[in-house]
């Protein structure tokens, strides 16, 4: 296990390293139409042929890279801030500011993410950079994805707060910004990095089915989601490099978990 | 004890003939969704439009291949020289399926039930006006006069649209005077058409039509595993590949994919022109520019997105009028060629002026809009990619935005809240008057500035008092001379640029004989009475 997870760790090492400076390793502007060579077949000068409007392919995965594996965990992130602010409120004021917060995470847990999404774009203004819109997109993607880890924190700090340690030192006459820095917010931390490494996962794979629904990252800028569009008409067999944004995916969704030992999951 | 296949005996040889043969007499296609209702007037999505176009009788049918009206449940018709009243001589011995016979009565109630303002009938808006709606009246059993309340062109092929019912029929949907009837429906599985017993039409041999026992109708909504079935032999025609699909199939079985050349449908893009728009004014200023249009128009590479988008099979667009469409097309129009010089010259003169790779305008605002189309059209999305690194070569900045399609309606047709829309129109009849909805000023149909309550400059003026007179007279020559004034004016001012209009790619198998694939709905059925279904060859569809 420990070699598949520094396998895991050093194969999303070499793919951030290329989705930081993607211009190093494409060969050619990922927006550059090669009209006369449609469709073309992996050769020298196109590792991964040319798509429908002729453009490289590898230079399209490369940066369609930097926007799913960059910006998924900023979305991450956002989330797991966000989850940590309200779900420790909850956990440490209880009451009804912790009726309040549960049933708001319930009430987000139970929205159709798909359809919400879908109202949120249609509402959003039209004449955007398709760098803002994908931006626009993972943050919509972070601010509605907190209620699934500010659940797991709430639980932790209600554990933690009736705790033998934390109680002890209240008698000790421990202040509760002393308390919480130095008591709660260490014990919080792995759980919220172990959420955090496992939205990252859903947070592509949610981008991807916008992109797969036509409706992710604007065109000319690539995604994973917008390249896998090109396996709907199921002509892998007789081009399988088609499906080299499907196995990247792959990887790096199964690398994530991997990189997250069991026991990091536990409170 | 051990399993073994037995050896079929002869009975169940003879079974096996007699399910070959009864199999052999049924076709097998596709509805890409399930038919939103079974009433043949309000039908209005692609699959409810078939089921009606094979189950129900019209007194006049327009040939898919000729485009001109033949007589069906109407052995005859006669055109008052003002195009105000049509007189319908019906058809002999044409019973129902229950078996009565079919009358004047029929038609007349058929209407009376069609124009109820209650049924909120898409197919009746074609028969009511502001001077108000037709009126129909029978003259003895087999005598229909329909009065229109102004003359109306090519009247005769709004008839082509209005299924005739029983008068006794208690309930809607009612078994029609159609080559077939519903059978067995099973919802979001297959609908199956029966023939009609009682069906008057004979073929030239004397053989009662139809051909086939039964069309089975499967809902398959994926493209791809249509045509996959397609080619394990379950399905026997498909009505509309994609230009990838279609190309893939004519390189693994040739001679079953059909090219049936241009379609009247057409690709187009538009700018929002309206004044209400919540668009900046100096944006508007330009779509408002006949100039800026043009230029547009000019550095698109029309030849480029037939042949890449559409693999070719697509014809470059000079207006909203299809070669194909041969009555009406205006000769010598040709599509506005790929020149970005020009365009940018025409620019130049409108004022705009190229620095530093950012096309501006007089007051140095960079040239920015965005282009909306619906999301999962493949082909659109391709087509408006292209577009923006053509117009990139002019130094604007085009974002594409793909929204679902009741978003991108409420855009384009109430909140007016875009810059540019790409679209493309599916255009069923031929005649000019098929475009009233979108040409005319007041239309809500009218894409770059809608429900106009006058017309705003005078050339709209033109486009609407060319399109009224020709719609006032049955005289072909008048009606063209008019019609061909409107394509003219459309192509100078260009409020639509007119991208493509594609061609009808179809499948048919070889066990299906009597198919005439045509450019028009449906392309591959359109005959399905003639169409006889053979044995499943080898080796393929």
């Amino acid at each position: 296990m420990k070699t598949a997870r520094a396998a895991a760790i050093a194969l999303l090492a070499v793919i951030a390293l290329i989705a930081l400076a993607p211009e190093w390793w494409a060969t050619n502007r990922y927006e550059t139409q090669f009209r006369a060579t449609p469709d073309a077949p992996p050769s020298a000068r196109f590792p991964l042929g040319t798509d429908a409007l002729g453009r490289d392919r590898l230079s399209r995965l490369i940066y369609g890279t930097r926007v799913s594996f960059l910006l998924a965990p900023a979305a991450a992130l956002l989330s797991c801030i966000a989850a940590a602010a309200l779900g420790g409120l909850a956990g440490l004021a209880g009451g009804f500011l912790d009726r309040t917060i549960v049933a708001a995470a319930d009430l987000f847990l139970s929205l159709p993410w798909l359809f919400l999404l879908l109202i949120v774009r249609a509402c959003l203004p039209l004449n955007v950079s398709p760098a803002a819109s994908v931006t626009i997109t993972f943050l919509l993607l972070g601010m509605l994805g907190w209620a699934a880890p500010a659940r797991v924190v709430r639980a932790a700090v209600r554990k933690l707060k009736s705790s033998d340690f934390v109680f002890m030192a209240r008698a000790r006459g421990c202040r509760p910004w002393r308390l919480l820095w130095r008591q709660l917010v260490p014990n919080v931390a792995p759980i919220l990095l172990a959420q955090f490494w496992v939205s990252i996962p859903i947070y592509i794979l949610t981008e991807t089915t916008l992109g797969m629904l036509g409706l992710g990252v604007a065109e000319p800028l690539p995604s994973w989601g917008g390249l896998l569009r090109e396996l709907e008409g199921g002509y892998f067999i007789a081009q399988p490099y088609l499906l080299a944004p499907a196995i990247l995916l792959a990887l790096v969704v199964g690398s994530f978990q991997l990189v997250l030992a069991r026991e990091d999951f536990s409170i | 004890m051990k399993l073994r296949f037995a050896p079929p005996s002869i009975p169940m040889l003879l079974l096996f003939a007699i399910a070959s043969t009864s199999a052999a007499a049924e076709l097998h296609l596709t509805l890409h969704d399930e038919p939103k209702t079974l009433d043949p007037w309000l039908a209005a999505d692609e699959s409810a439009e078939t089921i009606q176009y094979l189950t129900e009788g019209v007194l006049i049918r327009v040939n898919r291949l000729t485009q001109q009206p033949e007589p069906e449940l109407a052995e005859s018709w006669s055109i008052s020289k003002d195009a105000t009243r049509i007189v319908f001589q019906l058809r002999h011995g044409v019973k129902f399926p229950d078996g009565s016979p079919f009358t004047a009565e029929d038609v007349v109630r058929s209407f009376e039930r069609l124009l109820d303002p209650a049924l909120h009938s898409p197919v009746a808006d074609t028969f009511k006006t502001d001077h108000g709606s037709v009126k129909l009246r029978s003259d003895g059993t087999h005598t229909v006069i329909a009065q229109f309340p102004t003359p109306t062109a090519s009247m005769e092929s709004l008839f082509d649209q209005v299924a005739i019912v029983s008068a006794k029929a208690p309930q809607r949907p009612y078994p029609g005077l159609g080559a077939f009837v519903i059978g067995e429906r099973r919802p979001g599985v297959s609908i199956q058409l029966k023939r009609n017993p009682a069906y008057w039409k004979r073929d030239i041999n004397g053989r009662p039509l139809p051909l086939v026992d039964s069309i089975r109708f499967d809902i398959e909504q994926n493209r791809d595993l249509e045509l996959l079935r397609f080619r394990r032999g379950e399905v026997d025609m498909i009505d509309k590949l994609t230009p990838e699909l279609f190309d893939r199939l004519a390189s693994e079985a040739p001679g079953t994919a059909i090219d049936a050349g241009p379609t009247l449908d057409s690709e187009f893009l538009w700018f929002n022109q309206a004044r209400r728009a919540p668009v900046p004014d100096a944006t508007k200023e330009w779509f408002q520019s006949a100039g800026f249009r043009r230029a547009v128009s000019l550095a698109i590479n029309r030849a480029d997105l037939c042949r890449i988008v559409y693999r070719s099979h697509a014809t470059p667009a000079s207006g909203p009028v299809s070669p194909a469409n041969k009555l009406w097309f205006k000769e010598g129009l040709v599509p506005e060629p790929f020149d970005p010089a020009a365009a940018l010259k025409l620019l130049g003169a409108d004022g705009f002026r190229l620095e530093g790779g950012v096309l501006r305008d007089q007051r140095g605002n960079p040239v920015q809009f965005s282009i909306i189309t619906n999301a999962g059209s493949k082909t659109r999305e391709q087509m408006a990619t292209m577009i923006q690194q053509d117009l990139a070569k002019l130094g604007m900045k085009i974002s594409i935005v793909t929204l679902d399609f009741p978003s991108l309606l409420e855009r384009i047709t109430r909140s007016l809240n875009y810059e540019a829309c790409l679209l493309g129109l599916v255009n069923v009849d031929a005649d000019p008057s098929e475009l009233m909805n979108m040409l005319l000023s007041s239309a809500s149909n009218h894409p770059w500035n809608p429900s106009q309550k006058s017309p705003e400059t005078p050339w709209e003026a033109e486009i609407d008092r060319l399109m009224l007179a020709q719609a006032a007279t049955a005289d072909y020559h008048a009606r063209k001379k008019n019609f061909d004034r409107v394509q003219e004016i459309l192509h100078e001012q260009t409020p639509v640029i007119y991208l493509l209009h594609p061609n009808a790619l179809v499948a048919v198998s070889r066990r299906v004989t009597g198919a005439k694939p045509t450019a028009s709905f449906p392309h591959t059925f359109w005959n399905a009475e003639r169409l006889s279904a053979g044995t499943k060859p080898q080796g393929g569809p």
